[in-house]
């Protein structure tokens, strides 16, 4: 029997997305997590409003890296732990359109609220006024490849008792491009210079990871569940 | 060509092959870093604008090119693994990785030790050198992850994965970080540029470069006969080959 495409991709983003709302905490805490690591900062390196000011992309967008890996495990784990995971690379429709669904179901649960609630960490923060369209729209962008690269270090590491440590090793390291463009990004807007530049490099990290990411993923998987 | 590569996809073979280079490895590495070094250390001209401690380029370049170069060949490496199924690649990329960090280890310490008379410090966030550094923490990477699968096996067709993603990231990974130092500072830090090295120079440098690059082949040869030992210990060669030894 062939399912089609969209039917599995849809039946597979419903299924993880009803999980991750029964599951709220799932949710909630690495979106706490980045408000925690956001506010320390200002702690760290003291309330003064210019330093704050320059460092705000910075710590906003390590703060958005960080958080996501925290989210990243429960993107294979569970269906790992009880098998499910198995049960769907059997599906009869290529493992591309699996992975796909779940990384669009991660990012719609972790990505999107960190988007959203980024501008009032700016205040916190004391972004530059001309930073925040910037910065939405780098977060826009570029969040989506932090889970699209992330997900190839789960899959890897997904088999693996101590995974955790491990999987920051691995995924660190690749997030850095869009890191640099992302920051470049809020810079350049906060100093009135155009952005799109960035911005467009980013989308381009975007659409890479989005034709290949998917492929590396796949076969990691199938390494992992042997 | 596919009937002159056949046999060494067998373990068997390959060890007895390596078994063989390695010693012509190492005689030629030994005498082309002592001519290399020698010339460059103690012969070669000082440069007219960093003195003597231009000399530590002998030992710097030849370990950071080898550094990307090793990489280059475990992600070809793990290509091969992946798409041909070729165990063996999978024995080389283990073989390759530590190797390869070292060399990166290397050029990053040696590095160090050139920038502070130069820059007058210890490191400067410059392009190179944090790209030099990422490449170390890709290494690590691909190490820790053999290291965490049980079945080795396993190991190997996850970090071939690695390896063929981190090298398209890397080009990626070294072109951002270009840009973003061009973007923040500027040339405050004046690059190390290649200058138009005269013969004297030349010579050397592509003695050791060689020199290194023979001394790394040993070390591979070395770790990937131990990596095959490893792997084929229920073989009976690989008895056989135990119960001669003791």
């Amino acid at each position: 029997m062939q399912l089609s495409y969209r039917r599995a991709f849809s039946t597979i983003l419903k299924r993880d997305l009803v999980i991750a709302f029964r599951h709220r905490d799932d949710i909630l805490n690495p979106i706490l997590f980045f408000i925690i690591v956001v506010s320390l900062f200002p702690l760290g390196v003291g309330p003064a409003a210019n330093t704050l000011m320059k460092i705000a992309p910075g710590v906003i967008w390590v703060a958005a890296l960080l958080s996501t890996l925290l989210s990243l495990e429960r993107l294979f784990k569970h269906d790992y732990n009880d098998g499910s995971l198995e049960q769907l690379l059997l599906m009869p429709c290529p493992t591309f359109v699996l992975v796909l669904a779940k990384i669009t179901a991660h990012w719609l649960i972790t990505g999107l609220p960190l988007i959203i609630i980024a501008p009032f960490l700016g205040v916190l923060l004391n972004l530059h006024q001309d930073s925040y369209v910037a910065l939405m729209l780098s977060l826009l962008l570029g969040t989506p490849v932090l889970s699209l690269l992330g997900a190839i270090g789960v899959a890897l590491t997904v088999g693996l008792k101590k995974g955790g440590v491990l999987l920051s090793l691995l995924v660190l390291p690749l997030y850095i491009p869009v890191l640099i463009f992302a920051t470049g990004a809020i810079d350049a807007a906060s100093m009135n210079l155009p952005y799109n530049g960035h911005l467009a490099i980013i989308a381009a990290l975007f659409f890479g990871s989005l034709t290949l990411a998917p492929f590396a993923v796949g076969s990691a998987l199938k390494v992992s569940t042997n | 060509m596919w009937k002159w590569l056949h046999p060494y996809a067998n373990p068997e073979v390959s060890y007895h092959f390596t078994g063989k280079l390695i010693p012509w490895f190492a005689i030629i590495s030994a005498i082309l870093l002592t001519v290399g070094l020698g010339m460059g250390l103690l012969y070669s001209p000082a440069d007219y604008q960093q003195g003597n401690s231009v000399r530590i380029f002998y030992l710097h370049v030849p370990a950071a090119m080898l550094s990307m170069g090793l990489y280059l060949g475990m992600a070809i490496a793990g290509l091969t693994a992946l798409v041909w199924q070729m165990k063996l690649a999978e024995s080389s990329i283990a073989a390759l990785a530590p190797v390869g960090a070292t060399f990166t280890a290397i050029a990053l310490l040696t590095g160090a030790a050139w920038g502070k008379p130069m820059w007058g410090a210890w490191w400067v966030w410059d392009a190179r050198l944090t790209s030099e550094l990422i490449l170390l923490f890709l290494y690590f990477g691909v190490m820790a992850l053999q290291n965490a699968f049980e079945d080795k096996a396993l190991a190997g067709k996850a970090a071939s994965i690695l390896a063929l993603v981190g090298v398209i990231n890397l080009p990626i990974i070294h072109y951002s970080v270009e840009w973003w130092n061009t973007l923040h500072q500027g040339a405050t830090v004046s690059k190390f540029e290649k200058p138009s090295m005269s013969i004297d120079m030349l010579r050397p440098f592509l003695l050791s470069l060689f020199g290194f690059a023979f001394l790394a082949g040993t070390l591979v040869c070395m770790r990937f006969r131990a990596e095959i030992i490893e792997r084929n210990s229920m073989r009976p060669w690989v008895k056989a080959l135990a119960k001669e030894h003791n």
